[in-house]
C-alpha cells in the first residue's frame, strides 16, 4: 500500500523503464544478464553444497586435521614403483618383483603391491619434523605438513559424489556413445540401459513442471501458493478415485477425465485460500499452509477408511482401471510415459494464457497492483480465484500425472516435499513458464542423479534440498551473487516477478 | 489505518455478533454431540491426581453426573452468546471465549467419561507437553511479526535445533552443551533471516521458505549420514523432571505445571518476561511502533534495522528452544522431520492468540490438547476418526484469520521490508 504514495519519490524517470525498445545489443545483453544471475546462482550453490559435503565428511576432515603417517625406512617414493599386477599387464610373464622395468620411458620397480604414498612418510622428513624420532612409530600430520593429501582427499570426496550425480542423472557417457555404436550396427539392445538415467530424468522433471507452474502462475497474480504440496495430495484423491471407481471406459475418455478429476479438484482446494484471501483478506501462505495439513489428515483417513484398498491392511487406494493410465512410450524398464508432453502441452498453454489473453493480462496486473486493477474495472475477487484456481489445479495436475503415469494407484506417503520445491522452480524459472520448464529439468536431473549420489557415493539425497534452498537464496537476493562475482547491477529488473509487497490488503 | 477505524468499523460489530453465535452453537452442539447420546443416571469418574508418586497433595476424585453437568455447560454458553450478542464484553472477550472453548472440551471429556473415570491430570499434563513446541513457535512468532518480519522458517530453526541438541549434547554429554549450541544455531538462521529481509529486502516469505528447506535438507543429511548409523550420536539424555519446592504441593496446578522438566520452567519465565517487556518497556514500545509504523519509528529516531535485527535473532532463539524441548524435554531422540509442522501451528497459535504472549499461550494449549485427544480417541472409544481431530487446529486457525469470530490483525507493517530514506 506503501507504493502508490512513495512511487515519485523512488522512480526518478531516467532510472525507470524505459518505455521506448532499447537498442538490439541491449537487447542481448539483457537477455544474457537474465541468464547470468540463475547460472552463477547455480554454480555457487554446488559450489557450497561441495563444501556443505566436505565438512560433515568424517575422512576429509581428518585428512584436514590429523593425517596419520607410518614412517618408513627405507622409504621408496611409490611413484617409482609397479605393483606386478599392472606390470604383468605390460610385460607378460616377463617380470617378477624387484625387477626394474621401463614404463612409458620411466623406469619403475616391480613390487607386490605399491604403498598408499598418503600412508608413509620418509624417516628424514619425519626427523625434520620431529627430531627425537624413531622409525616404525606413527605420526599424525595436520594439514599444513602436507596440503596436497588433504587437497587430494577433499577433491576425490567431491569428484565421486558429483560424478555419480552426473552419471546417475544423464547416464555414463561411454556407455551411451557404446550404445549407440552398437545400434548403428544393427544391435538395439544396449540402448534401453544407456538411456534410462536420462528418461529416469524427465520422468522426475515431469510433476516439477507442472508444480513450477502452479507457483510460478500464483507469482504473476501476486498470490503465493505454498499449497502445492496439499494441492497434489487433493488432485492425487480426486484423480484416483476417478480411476478406480469408474471401469469399462476407453481410454481415450477415461484418461482425461481422470486427469480432469485431479484438475479440478484440486483447483477447487486451492480456490478457497484465493477466496478467502480476496473476500476477508486472510493471508493466503498461512491459508495454503494450512490448508496443506488438513489435506493431509484428510487423505489419510479416505485411505485408511473409505477409499481403502479392499482385502488390504495398508492405507492405499485400489488400483486404477488401465483404460486411466497414460501411456508408457518404451519398453520397460523405462518408465518415460506421455505426461512428459502433457506436462510441456500445459507450460505452453500457462505461456499462451498470461501473455496472449485477456485473462492473462488481468491476472497480472491485479498481481502488480491490485488497487490500478480495480480502479481499471477488473475484478480482485475473481482473480485472485480464478488464479488460485488455475494454480491448485496445476499441482492437482501433477498428483494425477504422477498416480497415472507411474504408481497407478495412491499411496499414504505420496509427495516428494513438492510444496517447496515449487517455489524454488518459480523463482529459478523467473516465473516464466519457458524458464519453469528449464528448471524443472534441472531439478528433475538433480533429484535422479542424487539417488544414484546415495547408493554410489554415500551421499544422503537431502543435499539436493541444500543445493534448492540456496538456490532460493541466491535468485530471491541477488545482491549475494553480484557482490560475490562483483557484478555490476542490472537496471530495474531485480525480483520484478515476485509478487508485490503490500498487495496483501 | 485499521486501529483508528476500528470503533466504527461495522465489521466488528458483526464479529462481535458472530462470535455470540458461535458461542451458542457450542451450546447446542454439546446437547446435540454429547448430550444426546448420555444415558440418564450416568457418572463420570474425573480423576485428579497424578498416576505417579507425586508431593501433590491427593484431593478426591470428582463424580460428575454426565447429563446435568453437560445441560449445565451448554447452557452456561448460551446464556454467555446470548450476552455476547446484546451487549458484549469488550477486553474481557478472548477470556469468555477461552472459558466457552473450556466448556466444550470439558463437556467432551464428561462424555468420553461417562460410566467410568477418567485421568485428567495425565490429560494435562500432556496437553502442556504438546503444547510446549507451539508455545514456544508461536512466542518466537510474536518476537518477529511484532517488528514486521514474518517468520515462517520458524519450522527450519526448530528442526535444526532440534538435530543439534540431539547431537551436540550426546558428543559433549551435557545437556547445557547442546541447548547452547542450539540456541547459537537458532541465532545464525534467525541473522540469516533477518539480513535477507532487512538487508537486502527479500520477500519474508521465500527466505523463509529458502531457511525451512535448508533446515530440511541439511537435518535430514546429517542424521542420514552419521546419526542414523551410530546411535551413540543421538542419544542424549533428557532433561529431569524436577518438582518446584512448595508450589510442587499443590493439588491440581502442581503436577502440572511445577513438577516438570526446566524447558517447561524457562518457556513460562520467557512468557512473562516476554509479554512484560513487549507492553510496558521501552524496548516494547519500540517494537511495536518498528512493527506497525516504520516510517513514523524512524522519524522518531528509533533505529528500525536494529530493532528488527535484535527481534528476529531473539525469535531465532526463542524457535531453537522449542526445537530442544523436542529432543532434551520429551523424546532424547532427533528423527527426521520430527516437528512435522509444529512450527506451523505454531504461526497458527500466533494468529489465534492475537499476536499477544498470553493469547499465542492459551492457543497452544488449545491445541495441545486437540493433538492429545487425537491420540486417545481410539483408546477412549469414541467414534469419531483422529485424523478429523487432527485438521481441527488448522481449520480453527483458517476460521479466526477469516475474521469469522474474533479478530486477528496483524501488525501493520508485517511482511514489508522497510526503505531507509
Amino acid at each position: 500500500m506503501d507504493q502508490e504514495t512513495t512511487l515519485q519519490e523512488r522512480t526518478p524517470p531516467e532510472e525507470g523503464r524505459d518505455v521506448r525498445r532499447p537498442p538490439r545489443r541491449r537487447r542481448v545483453w539483457g537477455w544474457l544478464g537474465e541468464l547470468l544471475i540463475p547460472i552463477l546462482a547455480i554454480v555457487t550453490a554446488f559450489v557450497l553444497s561441495g563444501v556443505f559435503i566436505l565438512i560433515t565428511d568424517v575422512q576429509v576432515v581428518n585428512a584436514f586435521t590429523r593425517i596419520p603417517r607410518r614412517v618408513a625406512v627405507p622409504f621408496t617414493d611409490p611413484e617409482d614403483e609397479i605393483s606386478l599386477e599392472e606390470a604383468l599387464r605390460y610385460h607378460p610373464n616377463e617380470v617378477i618383483v624387484g625387477d626394474t622395468v621401463e614404463v612409458d620411458g620411466r623406469m619403475l620397480r616391480v613390487v607386490e603391491e605399491v604403498d598408499d604414498p598418503d600412508a608413509e612418510i620418509a624417516l628424514e622428513e619425519a626427523r625434520a619434523l620431529f627430531p627425537e624420532l624413531r622409525d616404525g612409530v606413527t605420526i599424525y600430520l595436520d594439514f599444513f605438513d602436507k596440503p596436497q593429501t588433504g587437497l587430494r582427499t577433499a577433491w576425490n570426496a567431491i569428484r565421486t559424489a558429483y560424478g555419480a550425480l552426473f552419471e546417475g542423472a544423464i547416464g555414463d557417457p561411454a556407455r551411451i556413445a557404446a550404445a549407440i555404436r552398437a545400434w548403428l550396427a544393427g544391435d538395439p539392445s544396449g540402448l534401453p540401459t544407456a538411456f534410462y538415467p536420462i528418461t529416469e530424468s524427465l520422468v522426475a522433471a515431469t510433476p516439477y513442471i507442472l508444480v513450477g507452474l502452479a507457483v510460478a502462475l500464483g507469482f504473476r497474480a501476486g498470490l503465493f501458493n505454498i499449497g502445492a504440496e496439499g494441492q497434489y495430495f487433493v488432485g492425487g484423491l480426486t484423480s484416483v478415485f476417478v480411476g478406480y471407481s469408474i471401469q469399462g471406459l476407453p481410454l481415450i475418455i477415461h484418461l482425461p477425465l481422470m486427469l480432469l478429476a485431479g484438475v479440478v479438484g484440486a483447483g477447487i482446494w486451492g480456490a478457497i485460500p484465493g477466496l478467502l484471501k480476496a473476500t476477508t483478506g486472510a493471508h493466503e501462505v498461512i491459508n495454503t499452509i494450512m490448508m496443506n495439513y488438513i489435506a493431509f489428515a484428510l487423505s489419510d483417513w479416505l485411505l485408511s477408511g473409505p477409499m481403502m484398498r479392499p482385502g488390504g491392511f495398508r492405507p492405499i487406494s485400489p488400483a486404477i482401471a488401465p483404460s486411466a493410465m497414460l501411456p508408457r512410450l518404451f519398453p520397460s524398464p523405462i518408465r518415460f510415459h506421455a505426461g512428459f508432453f502433457l506436462a510441456l502441452a500445459c507450460a505452453a498453454l500457462v505461456y499462451w494464457l498470461l501473455f496472449h489473453t485477456t485473462i492473462g493480462f488481468e491476472l497480472r496486473t491485479v498481481g502488480a497492483n491490485p488497487r490500478a486493477a480495480r480502479y481499471a474495472g477488473m475484478s480482485i475477487t475473481r482473480n485472485y480465484v480464478l488464479a488460485m484456481f488455475l494454480s491448485g489445479g496445476l499441482a492437482g495436475l501433477a498428483g494425477a500425472n504422477d498416480i497415472s503415469g507411474l504408481i497407478g494407484y495412491m499411496p499414504n506417503a505420496f509427495s516428494a516435499g513438492y510444496g517447496f520445491d515449487s517455489i524454488a522452480l518459480a523463482l529459478l524459472g523467473r516465473s516464466h513458464p519457458v524458464g519453469v520448464v528449464l528448471a524443472a529439468l534441472l531439478f528433475g536431473t538433480l533429484r535422479t542423479g542424487a539417488t544414484r549420489m546415495q547408493s554410489a557415493a554415500q551421499i544422503p539425497v537431502d543435499i539436493i534440498e541444500i543445493l534448492q534452498a540456496m538456490v532460493i537464496i541466491f535468485i530471491a537476493a541477488p545482491e549475494i551473487i553480484r557482490a560475490l562475482y562483483c557484478l555490476r547491477r542490472q537496471r530495474g529488473e531485480a525480483g520484478r516477478v515476485l509478487p508485490s509487497e503490500g498487495a496483501a490488503s | 489505518m485499521t486501529v483508528a477505524t476500528r470503533v466504527i468499523d461495522p465489521s466488528a460489530v458483526r464479529r462481535s455478533r458472530n462470535t455470540g453465535i458461535l458461542f451458542i452453537l457450542i451450546g447446542i452442539a454439546i446437547v446435540l454431540l454429547f448430550a444426546r447420546t448420555a444415558e440418564p443416571g450416568q457418572t463420570a469418574r474425573m480423576v485428579l491426581n497424578p498416576a505417579r508418586q507425586t508431593a501433590a497433595l491427593r484431593i478426591p476424585d470428582v463424580v460428575l453426573p454426565v447429563l446435568p453437568s453437560l445441560y449445565a455447560m451448554a447452557g452456561l454458553s448460551v446464556v454467555l452468546g446470548v450476552l455476547q450478542i446484546v451487549r458484549g464484553f469488550g477486553r474481557l472477550e478472548g477470556v469468555i471465549l477461552g472459558l466457552v472453548a473450556g466448556f466444550l472440551a470439558l463437556s467432551f471429556l464428561t462424555w468420553a467419561a461417562r460410566g467410568r473415570s477418567l485421568n485428567l491430570i495425565g490429560i494435562f499434563e500432556t496437553t502442556l507437553q504438546r503444547a510446549m513446541p507451539i508455545a514456544l513457535a508461536a512466542l518466537s512468532g510474536v518476537l518477529c511479526e511484532r517488528s514486521g518480519v514474518i517468520n515462517i522458517a520458524i519450522e527450519g530453526m526448530m528442526l535444526t535445533a532440534a538435530l543439534t541438541s540431539a547431537l551436540f549434547g550426546s558428543v559433549s554429554g551435557s545437556l547445557w552443551v547442546g541447548v547452547l549450541v542450539s540456541l547459537i544455531f537458532g541465532a545464525l538462521l534467525g541473522a540469516l533471516l533477518a539480513v535477507m529481509s532487512v538487508r537486502y529486502k527479500v520477500n519474508q516469505i521465500i527466505t523463509g521458505t529458502a531457511i525451512n528447506i535448508l533446515a530440511i535438507g541439511a537435518t535430514s543429511y546429517i542424521s542420514a549420514r552419521y546419526l542414523a548409523t551410530n546411535p551413540a550420536l543421538n542419544s542424549p539424555g533428557r532433561f529431569p523432571n524436577v518438582g518446584v519446592p512448595l508450589l510442587s504441593r499443590l493439588p491440581l496446578l502442581g503436577p502440572v505445571f511445577f513438577e516438570t522438566n526446566v524447558i517447561v520452567y524457562l518457556t513460562l519465565v520467557l512468557l512473562v518476561v516476554v509479554h512484560v517487556m513487549l507492553f510496558y518497556t521501552p524496548w516494547g514500545l519500540r517494537t511495536r511502533a518498528v512493527g506497525e509504523h516504520p516510517r513514523a519509528a524512524d522519524t522518531l529516531g528509533i533505529d528500525v534495522y536494529r530493532v528488527r535485527y535484535v527481534n528476529v535473532i531473539a525469535g531465532g532463539m526463542v524457535a531453537a528452544l522449542g526445537g530442544v524441548f523436542l529432543v532434551l524435554g520429551s523424546v532424547p531422540r532427533f528423527d527426521e522431520l520430527m516437528t512435522a509442522g509444529k512450527g506451523f501451528i505454531g504461526l497458527a497459535a500466533l494468529i489465534f492468540g492475537k499476536w499477544t504472549p498470553f493469547g499465542s499461550f492459551g492457543a497452544s494449549l488449545i491445541f495441545g490438547f486437540t493433538d492429545t485427544f487425537q491420540a486417545r480417541l481410539q483408546i477412549l472409544q469414541v467414534p469419531i476418526p483422529s485424523q478429523f481431530m487432527r485438521m481441527a487446529p488448522y481449520l480453527i486457525t483458517m476460521i479466526v484469520l477469516a475474521g469469522v469470530v474474533g479478530r486477528a490483525v496483524p501488525p501493520a507493517a508485517d511482511g514489508e521490508p522497510y526503505e531507509k530514506q
